[in-house]
């Protein structure tokens, strides 16, 4: 009977689904939900949170501060971006083009520092940067900066760190999009009289588009989040959201301030998502009225 | 076709960039030098002196714990994730199912600390080994059932469908058909979840209690008040550890391809 049949299958699927499901809806849903609702909660005095409903916490973000480090970590998230989509294209695009055999060695070069431990890779940038390190030393020695100049602990050294961090999650999608990209197309714009760099920009770049998308999306996100790093290599004039949060929770102890700059943080990162959905959609309409012309 | 040299060049110089301050940390581990400003000799002093700090050893031995226990329940819930994924793929329950899955490999992971710790507080669950056990099995989930599903997708479900017309049961099916056929999924799966639970900073600190120190919580606190000869020993046994992992990976997926 397959009425029975279906309702077996049913079943099937259900009891498949649920542990993961019940397991990510508590340790998950539940918890973000938390945060959207303790951001209108007041704190009790011993870092637990109180009864009762309050807009305090909101009021709270208009403080200047806030707002400097806000701008601050977009900046920040943005420049780090720049730079590495700017490495990363160029590393995607001879990747995809060398024999399999040096691409497998480099792809593997490219992977082992991303399985190595996080803070080891920051902690390794600090003793490098450090007055007594190595890049200090040598350019004091060339010249480019006085002796007192400090290289940790500004901007530029967060920056310099996310890049190192989040390189290789940009190069391993572009890479992905220009392995499966038609060379011949550049060959085939060559002889049709462009430049080099004007094929580079109007056949490859388009054609690694997917690629280029994910990329972004994998450095802009952790970057906007990002904690450790400026908390490592940066020093007050650098902190970021991420610190703020970090601060409100361990040094103060008031849950409820942390909750509200988490929904703030969320919904940065919605952002850039919502963007490239509104985007991809256009894009999926255009096609349509392309295809009825 | 003259071809550009641009792009070699900047992937020499992007190679150069990921390994310098690895290979100068590795270099400076066997420095006598107390603050690595000089070369000042060879020496293992650093190497002897971390084998008698037992709160290393102790984080050892936590972050082992968490991370053996936390990959085998992520493995069971993965795979099944993956294969409700895979079998009932249009409907609505698997869509949904799929949302809950992706989203955690996106969200950042200060989001993911936050919101267990607020959880875990307004749930009056005490914070230590077992919380951070259960915010390691909550991300480690998307990313195994992200691998396995990636194997299913690759080899033909038909075989399985066989094996029951020839009269298999459900757990000889499983147990002879599905599994091996997995297992090179559940490898690759299960090291990757033990990496990201061994590795893991952010989450674990916002979920961990007095006396539940893993070992990145005591890098950490080594970076910031430490002493810097040490971490550097310490992390060439870690790099040691996992670039010997990632060769061994690389053989097993050779060898099973």
């Amino acid at each position: 009977m397959p009425v029975k049949i279906e309702t077996r299958k049913k079943i099937q699927e259900w009891l498949i689904s649920f542990p993961s499901v019940f397991w990510l809806c508590l340790f998950f849903v539940i918890p973000t939900l938390f945060v959207f609702a303790i951001a209108f909660r007041s704190s009790n005095p011993y870092g637990g949170i109180s009864a009762g409903w309050t807009l305090d916490n909101l009021r709270h973000l208009a403080d200047p501060n806030y707002l400097v480090v806000a701008w601050r970590t977009v900046w920040i998230s943005v420049l780090t971006t720049v730079i590495c989509i700017f490495l990363a294209v160029p590393a995607g695009y001879y990747l995809a083009r060398i024999s399999s055999k040096w691409r497998n060695l480099f792809l593997m070069l490219i992977i082992i520092p991303f399985w190595t431990n996080f803070l080891i890779r920051i902690f390794a940038w600090k003793s490098l940067l450090h007055p007594e390190g190595l890049i200090k030393r040598l350019l004091v020695f060339l010249g480019l900066v006085s002796p007192q100049a400090s290289l940790l602990y500004n901007p530029g050294a967060v920056v310099l760190v996310s890049v190192y961090t989040f390189l290789p999650f940009t190069i391993l999608p572009i890479y992905a999009a220009a392995e499966k990209f038609d060379f011949e197309l550049l060959e085939a714009a060559r002889d049709l009289g462009a430049r080099p760099f004007q094929a580079f920009r109007k056949i490859f770049i388009p054609g690694i588009r997917t690629g280029l998308v994910t990329a972004i999306l994998f450095v802009l996100i952790p970057a906007l989040g990002s904690y450790v790093i400026p908390d490592i290599v940066g020093g007050p004039t650098s902190e970021l959201i991420g610190n703020k949060i970090a601060q409100r929770v361990f040094v103060d102890r008031d849950l409820p301030q942390a909750s509200v700059l988490s929904v703030v943080l969320v919904l940065s990162v919605l952002a850039p998502l919502i963007v490239v959905l509104f985007l991809q959609r256009k894009r999926g309409k255009a096609e349509v009225m392309l295809l009825e012309d | 076709m003259k071809r550009s040299r641009f792009p070699f060049v900047i992937t020499v110089v992007i190679l150069f960039f990921f390994y310098l301050p690895i290979i100068i940390l590795v270099i400076n581990s066997f420095n006598a030098s107390r603050f690595g400003s000089g070369w000042q000799g060879f020496s293992l002093r650093w190497y002897v002196r971390l084998f008698h700090e037992p709160e290393i050893w102790r984080a050892t031995r936590n972050s082992l714990i968490i991370a053996f226990s936390a990959t085998a329940l992520a493995l069971v819930l993965g795979t099944t994730a993956a294969l409700a994924l895979y079998r009932f793929a249009q409907s609505r329950l698997q869509r949904f199912h799929y949302t809950l899955i992706y989203t955690p490999l996106v969200v950042p992971e200060i989001l993911m600390g936050i919101s267990l710790l607020m959880f875990f507080v307004a749930a009056q669950i005490r914070l230590g080994l077992s919380t951070i056990f259960l915010a390691h099995v909550t991300f480690c989930i998307s990313f195994v059932a992200m691998v396995v599903l990636a194997r299913l997708q690759d080899f033909d479900y038909a075989i399985v469908e066989a094996a029951q017309d020839l009269g298999a049961g459900w757990w000889a099916t499983t147990r002879k058909v599905l599994l091996p056929l997995l297992l090179p999924g559940l490898i690759a799966g299960g090291l990757l979840a033990f990496t990201l639970s061994i590795d893991d900073f952010v989450i674990t600190f916002f979920v961990a209690g007095p006396g539940s120190t893993t070992l990145p919580i005591r890098i950490y606190s080594m970076i910031k008040y430490g002493s810097p000869p040490l971490i550097n020993a310490l992390s060439t046994i870690l790099l040691i550890i996992t670039f010997g992992a990632v060769v061994m990976s690389q053989r097993i997926s050779r060898v099973k391809s």
